[in-house]
């Protein structure tokens, strides 16, 4: 019971945070770049032709690039299961976006909460059919592979115990009534958009998202018999972290939904936030715990991408610098301190490093967004404090929301089906007792 | 005859092969095998967390020898696998009933 009293705490407290701006801000800042259905109606084949791309960068994400930064992380008698998690959940999500995920999140707008379903099934778009100056169907399958992977992260909280069936009666519910409301009220007009709340490519639908399903589900589904990392391949790991990286040039400057300066900037952000967190990670580890460790090198950069994410399109190179310094390093201490202390077992630290750099991220982009970059934006220390608040409030709607509903989903999954591997299934490993094959055969 | 078991640091492996081959002795079974003794195990770092782990690589090389070559195998292995260090790891010699070539059938110090 303890740990469902933590988890009311938490909520509480991270709520309590938001409440008060509530009541003072109401200044309408313009929406994030992302939710801006601009009325142009002509096609542009540069911004079509870097969109494709994009969409493809960011499925890499997922297929192979998360299922590899995991299952290497993973026991070598869990390594399938692991990648099997992420592979499985981008086909579910790639299966229900088309008929219904997408006119959901981003449908006509109905009372700030939810899409209307007047596109089930994508009825009535067509290949003419443009959103901005891109075909709405790659602007369809771009957001589908955000969908994916947000719910694929949670997965590294809950691996080498969860039961395989369970993990997808969990994709297709949290998708379903998480995903897509988050995904709605940042960017498809609901009302975290209309009171202004800056995410450029996902730090609060995504990262904080998943990040608190992932705290939440870790707790709820108790900690493993063997409680430690014992990375079954570091090299996977590394190459997985590589194309997560390459992958979130897709995702953040994809962001701009077309070929442009805009894109560029996040371009640049992206690439710095991650090496500096990446630096960061090391120096910090190295002193405290006497070596700078290669998963910590690629921890690190993983961190300075999730937090970088909200603030990309919106912060200046400077901005991008301090984000990722504080990326390499609070992410460092949740996972190397904060962890251990509260005893959650969260596998592969997805709280820790997106929920934490979620939080971060989406926080100091309402501290660094800059004008000359993004007029749409104006954090802080250009002048406009209100944003801080606006972006403490989308966090901890999102915080709120994700952490109550995915207590829901896994307590009814744990009611119907069950949602742990037996004790004897988990000893032997979930490759074999849930998919019956082994990763190595040697 | 005798068997002696070594177990041995692995980046010693090559140097040890080469010393007992000079010798004359012709032939060994490697096996890669964990295990502690005094060294105990060590620690590996994921992410700021120690792991200790008891169960440390070595290398197992397994020779058969004729009772008059075994200090002389010994002192050899001595010589290369040693580093000064904790972990140098252990030579176990026990005496040895028989030696079958499974070829020709022959038995004894002839089929070693």
């Amino acid at each position: 019971m303890k740990k469902y009293i933590s988890i009311i705490m938490l909520m509480a407290a991270v709520f309590c945070m938001g409440l008060p701006a509530f009541a003072g801000e109401q200044s309408a800042a313009p929406m994030a770049a992302t939710a801006a259905p601009a009325p142009a109606p002509k096609l542009d084949s540069g911004d079509t032709a870097w969109m494709i791309v994009a969409t493809a960068m960011v499925m890499l994400m997922s297929i192979p690039g998360l299922a590899l930064f995991y299952g290497g992380l993973a026991k070598t008698k869990d390594a399938l299961n692991t990648m099997a998690m992420t592979f499985v959940t981008f086909c579910i999500v790639s299966l229900l976006w088309v008929i219904y995920g997408y006119p959901l999140s981003f449908g006509t707008d109905i009372g700030g909460f939810i899409g209307s379903t007047e596109k089930l099934f994508l009825k009535g778009i067509g290949s003419n059919s443009l959103f901005g100056t891109i075909p709405e169907y790659i602007f369809i399958v771009y957001q589908l592979t955000f969908a994916a992977i947000t719910v694929s992260l949670a997965s590294g909280a809950y691996i080498e115990r969860m039961k395989f069936s369970a993990w997808v009666l969990f994709s297709i519910f949290w998708m379903t009534l998480v995903y897509i409301p988050v995904a709605h009220w940042v960017w498809g007009n609901g009302f975290l958009a209309k009171l202004g709340a800056l995410d450029f490519a996902g730090g609060t639908v995504v990262h904080v998202n998943a990040g608190i399903a992932a705290l939440v589900g870790a707790l709820v589904l108790g900690k493993r018999h063997a409680k430690a990392i014992m990375p079954g391949n570091l090299t996977l790991v590394i190459t997985g972290a590589g194309l997560l990286w390459f992958g979130w040039f897709g995702f953040n400057a994809g962001s701009a939904l077309a070929a442009n300066g805009l894109a560029g900037a996040a371009f640049i952000n992206t690439n710095t936030a991650a090496a500096v967190a990446a630096l960061a990670w090391m120096f910090v580890e190295w002193k405290h715990s006497g070596k700078p460790t290669v998963l910590g090198l690629a921890s690190g950069a993983v961190g300075g991408l999730v937090a970088i994410t909200p603030a990309a399109g919106f912060v200046n190179v400077t901005g991008a610098i301090v984000i990722g310094i504080a990326a390499g390093i609070v992410p460092f201490y949740a996972v190397a301190k904060l962890k251990p202390m509260l005893g959650y077992d969260d596998t592969l630290d997805a709280f820790g490093i997106h929920g934490i750099g979620g939080m971060l991220g989406a926080i100091l982009t309402g501290v660094f967004a800059d004008p000359a970059i993004n007029p749409a934006g104006t954090g802080l220390f250009y002048g406009n404090p209100g944003q801080l608040w606006t972006q403490f409030i989308a966090v901890g709607v999102t915080v709120l929301y994700s952490g109550i509903m995915t207590f829901i989903i896994f307590m009814v999954l744990k009611l119907v089906v069950g949602i742990r591997a037996d004790a004897d299934e988990e000893a032997a490993g979930l490759d074999e007792s849930q998919h019956g094959e082994r990763a190595y055969n040697n | 005859m005798k068997k002696i078991e070594a177990i041995i640091k692995p980046f010693k492996l090559d140097d040890v092969k080469e010393a007992l081959n000079a010798l004359g002795i012709q032939g060994m079974t490697v096996t890669e095998v964990k295990g502690f003794g005094r060294q105990k195990g060590h620690v590996e770092l994921y992410r700021g967390a120690e792991y200790d782990i008891s169960f440390i690589p070595k290398v197992k090389i397994e020779i058969v020898v004729a009772a008059g070559m075994v200090n002389k195998a010994v002192d050899a292995i001595m010589e290369k696998a040693k580093t000064g260090k904790i972990g140098d790891g252990k030579i176990f010699i026990s005496p040895l009933e028989e030696t079958i070539r499974i070829r020709t059938g022959e038995r004894g110090e002839t089929a070693i």
